[in-house]
């Protein structure tokens, strides 16, 4: 018996999940893909928003304030990449300076630091790349860059370091109350109960309330399509770069992301369909058309790849965290969608004190641990300095992934925390992210995935069971692990 | 970490470090190979189909073979090789360059050197890079990955595949993956010519019933976690015609839609490159703008044959070996293509001997004519009875077609195909 299940490990569930792990709690963290942020997070676009784009009474801008705060902590005790690289929105059009002049007061009153009004002349000073037709804009140096899935990735890791258990490839399939416990079960007939529910299910927000006896509502997929350009593109901009926004997105930005590529992106279109992630060549000239009008620099030579990604959208786009009046014991997350990963540090906060109004006692651990292991890259590393490394593990010599430089003991680090499929060895260690889009690295990985888990090779996948990236084998019979070095 | 002292650094052991590094000891320097691989030979080791050696050997051998005929005079030669070993800087030294490499077995390895030679090969562009819409399932991967997965692991990626693009890897893999036992629904070209050889399209799609739909696109890859079809369509005024759009069912979906050579290295040691080539700008002794830095083979341009990358780094072997030996430079003329010409390699002429010329043509052209000028007046015209953008053209000048003193401060050597 679990005190606390967390459906859903996304960025806020296991935001949720590293929270809760502070007190003396039983907590599980239940995630129907194979991986940590494979659902919604995985696409997220890695800005940590500044706070000026909502309205003060909304609870999103509360929350996005709140969560932007304590990036600074988290990211000393958890060290994925992130930076405050700023963020400026570029208006091209005394019109335009209106709704930056709204969007200022608005930054203002919900609290944003530092939230200045540009002229022309600095704000092309602050962002040189920028295209000499802005007339003008916002700039707000609080803003800043992470990488969603490592963000992710880190709370989790944190938090099971903590004592939470992680169950993946576990989607739960049907929920009822035994005494005062739910018992939840998925569809291998695997059972477990706890006393309390969250239900952070993202896409599924909604069916998992009704399985739950929950509040009904629909949650919309709202689809963004993103491109990714290669590092050699020059950076084009230093800091995100914002249009003025419309009623029903921020636009399409030119992010330069932590680790020096640049994407550009998303869209925003409604739908219904929640397994749509498919891109579009009509939304791939528009991104353009819409990016380079604001620093024209970008061109689509540079592209190393594009995904999309489904915002989970609630009527009236705010989101919706409060203990569930129809299902006992029971938290509603949901709505989770842009500014979510900015806000999850106080989402988590938030359902902290809904679960001790519902009466779930918090005492905390006295053996909490904020911080995990520093991951070493020999990428970060002097060449004066790697021999420290090698000497520690020669596989920190052996190049893997030759467009991102990461090392063979990065991969088998990523395989040893439980990373095994090649999305989720990708996201922990960028190899198969760079120019050639795992052309040279993805056998090599595959092999060290097979030596380290003794997995044949037609059991190893992109993203999980169905995904195998080979099917057969020459003369019939499965694919042998091999052994010795990749 | 180590510290090695030689005359050059070959940095790629595929078939252009081997026989550029194998020329240059010939000529009594001191030179080490570095291999990312575990093994000699590059790519070759994956192409086990034959067709190569044809020029270099006049024997028809498989890709493996043809490396053998290198790796061994390059163990006998002493010249020292570093497998498992990455190069991750070329630095600039009083002295010369130096080489930083991280190697599996060493650590960090730091080469103390006189001259470079960058051999590093080429990559596949993938789907990124042609920006092929709909979902991101597996089942998508490159021709050359394919190749390995199948030759080297003994995977068979898939059982209906469709291939995009009709490079030369993309061929050799719809006839290997047909006599594996797979069914390879089409190969699809945006083209409406091949960009693979003649003589591939011949014999291994046409032998094999294979279909090689030309002037057509994939419109949209289907499938959620696995590949489940392909829509194509063909082009009409430059757009697909959705009209006449169909779906093919298939689980696999190969790209072959061209390489780019791997420069990365080279602009980080600040090497120029050439926007037609794709490769670091060359004298006639194929050294780079960086002095001391030599290229060859698929980093300077993609060849069509392995037997003129052997050419071509044999004689930069030479010729980065004449330089290390303080000869003295010959009076260069620059190269540049002319018209229908995307590029010409190298992007000098040296005066006085015999010049060895790659080029790629920008258009499709039966009886075409090959015309050089020097300095505006014609040095050599030559028929070519088919002309395309997927197969190179090597043509020589002899030895006095370019004066000593040529006349005139502008004059250039012209290439152009009419």
């Amino acid at each position: 018996m679990y005190d606390v299940a967390i459906i859903g490990a996304g960025v806020s569930g296991a935001a949720i999940a590293r929270r809760l792990s502070l007190y003396q709690l039983s907590v599980v963290l239940l995630e129907k893909c194979a991986d940590v942020s494979f659902g919604v997070s995985k696409a997220n676009s890695g800005i940590i928003h500044a706070g000026f784009h909502h309205a003060p009474a909304s609870l999103k801008a509360r929350l996005e304030i709140a969560g932007n705060r304590a990036f600074d902590t988290l990211h000393a005790e958890l060290g994925f990449p992130f930076r405050r690289a700023g963020i400026i929105v570029a208006a091209f059009s005394v019109e335009e300076m209106k709704t930056v002049e709204h969007l200022y007061a608005q930054g203002v009153q919900n609290g944003v630091p530092d939230l200045e009004i540009v002229g022309r002349e600095r704000l092309l000073s602050l962002e040189p790349a920028l295209s000499r037709d802005a007339a003008g804009g916002l700039f707000a140096p609080s803003g800043g860059i992470i990488e969603p899935y490592r963000f992710a990735f880190a709370l989790a890791e944190s938090a099971v370091a903590n004592g939470v258990k992680l169950n993946v490839n576990w989607e739960v399939s049907a929920a009822g109350r035994q005494g005062d416990a739910w018992e939840i079960a998925n569809a291998r007939g695997e059972k477990l109960s706890a006393r309390w529910v969250v239900n952070a299910a993202g896409l599924q927000a909604d069916v998992i309330s009704a399985l739950f006896g929950g509040e009904s509502f629909v949650i919309a997929p709202r689809k963004g399509e993103e491109f990714i350009l290669d590092k050699g593109a020059g950076g084009p901009s230093k800091r995100v770069v914002f249009p003025v926004p419309s009623r029903t997105s921020k636009g399409v930005l030119v992010i330069p992301t932590v680790e020096g590529t640049v994407m550009i992106g998303p869209t925003a279109e409604e739908g219904d369909d929640k397994l749509d992630t498919a891109t579009t060549p009509e939304n791939l000239e528009r991104v353009f058309q819409l990016a380079s009008a604001m620093v024209p620099r970008i061109s689509k030579k540079d592209i190393i790849t594009s995904f999309a990604g489904l915002r989970p959208t609630l009527p009236g786009d705010d989101f919706y965290i409060e203990l569930s009046e129809k299902a006992p014991c029971f938290v509603q997350v949901a709505g989770i969608q842009s500014p979510g990963l900015t806000a999850s540090p106080a989402i988590a906060e938030r359902v902290k004190d809904l679960l001790k109004t519902g009466g779930l006692s918090l005492r905390e651990k006295p053996d909490w641990r904020p911080g995990i292991p520093h991951m070493e890259r020999t990428r970060d590393h002097a060449p004066w300095e790697i021999d420290r490394l090698v000497a520690r593990d020669p596989a920190y010599a052996h190049m893997v992934c030759r467009c991102e430089n990461v090392s063979e003991a990065e991969v088998v680090e990523a395989v040893r925390k439980g990373h095994t499929t090649l999305d989720g060895i990708k996201y922990y260690t960028r190899s198969g992210m760079g120019r050639c889009q795992g052309g040279f690295c993805t056998y090599r990985i595959m092999q060290i995935v097979s030596r380290e888990t003794g997995l044949p090779l037609d059991r190893i996948t992109k993203h999980g069971p169905g995904s195998e990236i080979v099917r057969d084998r020459i003369g019939g019979g499965a694919p042998d692990a091999r052994r010795g070095t990749a | 970490m180590i510290h090695r002292n030689v005359d050059a650094v070959v940095i790629g052991g595929g078939s252009a470090g081997l026989a550029a590094a194998l020329a240059l000891r010939t000529a009594g320097t001191t030179v080490a190979i570095v291999e990312r691989e575990p093994f000699l030979g590059g790519i070759l080791l994956q192409c086990i189909h034959s067709g190569f050696g044809l020029h270099e050997f006049r024997q028809d051998l498989t890709g493996p073979e043809y490396a053998a005929r290198f790796v061994g005079p390059v163990r006998e030669a002493g010249i020292e090789v570093f497998l498992n070993t990455t190069v991750m800087e070329i630095g600039e030294e009083p002295t010369g360059r130096s080489v930083i490499a991280l190697s599996q077995n060493q650590g960090v390895v730091r080469f103390a050197t006189r001259a470079v030679v960058l051999a590093m090969g080429c990559r596949e562009r993938n789907r990124g890079n042609v920006a092929i819409a709909g979902t991101r399932p597996a089942g998508v991967l490159t021709a050359g990955l394919a190749q390995r997965l199948v030759n080297i692991e003994g995977c068979i990626p898939g059982r209906r595949v469709v291939i995009v693009g009709s490079g030369d890897i993309g061929l050799i893999m719809a006839r290997r993956l047909t006599l594996v036992g797979c069914d390879v629904l089409a190969v699809v070209e945006i083209q409406p010519y091949p960009s693979g050889s003649a003589r591939n399209i011949v014999q291994c799609l046409n032998d094999y019933s294979i279909p090689l739909h030309l002037g057509h696109v994939v419109t949209r890859i289907e499938g959620r976690d696995r590949v489940e079809a392909v829509r194509i369509a063909p082009l009409s005024d430059g757009r697909a015609d959705a009209g006449k759009e169909r779906r093919i069912e298939c689980d696999t979906v190969l790209l072959s839609v061209g390489l780019i050579p791997e420069n990365e290295l080279s602009r980080a040691a600040g090497v120029p490159i050439d926007e037609g080539s794709s490769g670091p700008h060359v004298d006639a002794d194929l050294m780079t703008g960086a002095p001391g830095i030599f290229a060859c083979g698929n980093v300077l341009h993609v060849h069509d044959l392995v037997d003129y990358v052997t050419e071509e780094a044999r004689r930069c072997g030479e010729r980065a070996a004449a330089w290390l030996s303080g000869a003295r430079k010959d009076a260069m003329l620059p190269v540049v293509p002319g018209a229908n010409v995307r590029y010409v390699v190298p992007n000098a002429c040296a005066a006085g001997r015999k010049n060895v010329f790659y080029l790629r043509a920008l258009v499709v052209k039966n009886d075409a004519l090959l015309d050089v000028r020097v300095g505006g007046r014609q040095a050599r015209s030559q028929k070519l009875s088919h002309v395309q953008p997927s197969e190179m053209i090597r043509f020589s000048l002899e030895p006095d077609a370019v004066p000593e003193r040529p006349a005139g401060e502008e004059a250039v050597v012209e290439v152009s195909i009419r």
